[in-house]
C-alpha cells in the first residue's frame, strides 16, 4: 500500500503572505486610505484568517470553505466601494475568489419591474458576478416591508440562494448606513445568519477629512497655498453641521467647486498665468463657498 | 450513429471540468456564450430552442455551467450546444459551437431514394428519431 504524500510539518507563514502577494494589497490599504484604522484592521483580520486556513487545508487539517460573504455598514462616503475593491483583490490573491472582478449593484439593478421579472434580472446580475464579488449598494431597498407586493422580497430568496449553495463562485458585499442595515438584517435573518464579517466604517475626522483634500488635489495636480489651508479646515467645520454631509465626497465636491471658481478668477483677471497660478488654490477660492456666507449671516 | 456537429464531436463527451474549461476560452476572448437545445438534430437544422439570451458580460464559466445545468434538467434526452458568439467585429458570428448533451440512444439518419424521371434518383436524408414521433417525444427512453 502506498504511504499518502507526506505532506509538509512545518510552513512558513511569512513566506506563504509574501508569496500570496497580499502584502502588497494590504500596504496600499493601509497607505492610500487616510484613517479608518478599525476596518484596516478587520481588513487585515480577514486576509489572516483566510490564510492560515490555506495553509491549514495544506496540512490537511480539515476546514470548510469559509464564508465569506460581508457587510460594510458607514455613512455615506466613508470608503466602502473603494475597501470592496481592494478586498475583491485581497480575495483573488488568497485564491478564494477567481477573477476578483467588483459587480456594484443597487436594487434597481436586481429587482423587477412586474411580475416574473425579478428573478431573471437577479439571476442575470448573479452570472456576471460569479468569479468575483457582487457588492450590493444600500441593500436594505431591497427590502420594503410597508409594500407586501413587493418583489425585492423574491430576489433576497434567489441571492440567499446562491449565497449558501455556491460560496465558492461568489463572495457578496452589502453595504449601506448602519442602523438600516440593522434593521434590514433584522428582518431578514436568513441574511444575517449568511454574513460572517461585519465591518463598520467610522466618520472621517477633521483632520483626516483636510489630509484626502490634499491628497485628492496633489492626484489632480493642485495644491493649496498656506492661508487656503486653514480656510479649508475652517470650511470643514461648518460643512459637518450641514444636512447631508457625505464625508469624502462632500470633500471631492467642494473641491471641484474651488477649482471652478479659480478657473473663473483666473480667467475674469485677464492676465498672464504661470504653472504656479493654475496649480494654486487661494483663500479666496476657499471664501467663497456658501457655507462661510451663511455661518457669517 | 453518433452525431458529429461542431467542434469536438469526434472526441468522448467532454466532461463539465472541460466544458468549463472551453467556456473559460471563449469568455477570455470576449465572445457571448448562449446554449441551444433541440431534438431535432438534422445537420441543416440550424435553429435550434435558444435557452435564454446569449449571456454578455460574463467573466467566469460558473454562470454558464449553472445554466447548463438547469437546461439539462428542463430538457432531459435532447441535444445541447454550446455556442460563443464574436461581437467584436461588428458581424456577429458564431465562433465556435459544441455538443455539451446529447440522448443516451441515437437511432441516425436513413438514405431516402426517390425515384423521379427516367432513371434519376434524388438522394435525401431523414432522422429516425423525428420519424417516428412528434417534438418532444422523439428520443424519450
Amino acid at each position: 500500500m502506498n504511504a499518502p504524500e507526506q505532506a509538509p510539518a512545518r510552513i512558513d507563514l511569512g513566506a506563504e503572505f509574501r508569496d500570496a502577494g497580499i502584502g502588497e494589497v494590504l500596504d496600499a490599504l493601509e497607505r492610500d486610505l487616510v484613517g479608518l484604522a478599525p476596518v484596516k484592521r478587520r481588513v487585515r483580520e480577514i486576509a489572516a484568517l483566510l490564510l492560515v486556513d490555506r495553509v491549514r487545508q495544506r496540512l490537511g487539517l480539515a476546514t470548510e470553505h469559509p464564508s465569506l460573504h460581508m457587510s460594510f455598514t458607514g455613512n455615506p462616503g466613508t470608503g466602502k466601494t473603494t475597501v470592496a475593491m481592494r478586498m475583491a483583490e485581497i480575495l483573488h490573491r488568497l485564491g478564494y475568489c477567481r477573477r476578483g472582478h467588483v459587480v456594484a449593484v443597487t436594487r434597481d439593478d436586481l429587482v423587477g419591474q412586474y411580475i416574473g421579472h425579478t428573478a431573471p434580472k437577479t439571476k442575470e446580475v448573479l452570472k456576471r458576478a460569479m468569479g468575483g464579488v457582487l457588492f450590493i449598494d444600500e441593500a436594505y431597498y431591497l427590502y420594503r416591508p410597508e409594500n407586501e407586493k413587493d418583489y425585492g422580497q423574491e430576489a433576497i430568496e434567489i441571492l440567499l440562494q446562491v449565497m449558501e449553495n455556491q460560496r465558492d463562485d461568489l463572495v457578496v458585499i452589502l453595504a449601506g448606513y448602519a442602523e438600516r442595515m440593522e434593521r434590514f438584517f433584522e428582518s431578514n435573518p436568513g441574511m444575517k445568519s449568511r454574513i460572517a464579517h461585519h465591518v463598520d466604517f467610522p466618520d472621517y475626522s477633521d483632520t483626516e477629512l483636510g489630509e484626502i483634500a490634499q491628497r485628492m488635489l496633489a492626484g489632480w495636480n493642485y495644491r493649496f497655498d498656506e492661508a487656503a489651508r486653514v480656510a479649508f479646515a475652517d470650511y470643514i467645520v461648518l460643512r459637518r453641521r450641514q444636512p447631508h454631509f457625505a464625508n469624502a465626497r462632500s470633500i471631492r465636491n467642494a473641491l471641484d467647486r474651488m477649482r471652478l471658481r479659480q478657473a473663473l478668477r483666473l480667467f475674469e483677471s485677464g492676465a498672464t498665468v504661470d504653472a504656479e497660478a493654475l496649480t494654486t488654490l487661494t483663500e479666496a477660492d476657499v471664501r467663497a463657498s456658501r457655507h462661510f456666507q451663511q455661518a457669517a449671516a | 450513429m453518433r452525431i458529429t456537429q461542431g467542434c469536438f464531436s469526434f472526441l468522448p463527451d467532454l466532461t463539465d471540468t472541460q466544458i468549463a474549461a472551453q467556456v473559460n476560452y471563449c469568455l477570455e476572448q470576449g465572445w457571448a456564450v448562449a446554449l441551444e437545445f433541440t431534438d431535432d438534430p438534422h445537420p441543416r437544422n440550424t435553429y435550434w430552442n435558444m435557452w435564454g439570451l446569449p449571456m454578455f458580460d460574463l467573466r467566469d464559466p460558473a454562470g454558464v455551467m449553472g445554466e447548463l445545468k438547469a437546461c439539462r434538467e428542463a430538457n432531459p434526452e435532447t441535444y445541447v450546444r454550446i455556442n460563443a458568439f464574436d461581437s467584436t467585429k461588428g458581424w456577429e458570428t458564431v465562433r465556435m459551437s459544441f455538443i455539451v448533451q446529447r440522448p443516451t440512444a441515437e437511432p441516425g439518419f436513413r438514405l431516402v431514394r426517390q425515384e423521379t424521371q427516367g432513371r434519376m434518383l434524388r438522394y435525401t436524408m431523414e432522422s429516425y428519431a423525428v420519424g417516428r414521433a412528434p417534438e418532444g417525444a422523439r428520443y424519450a427512453p
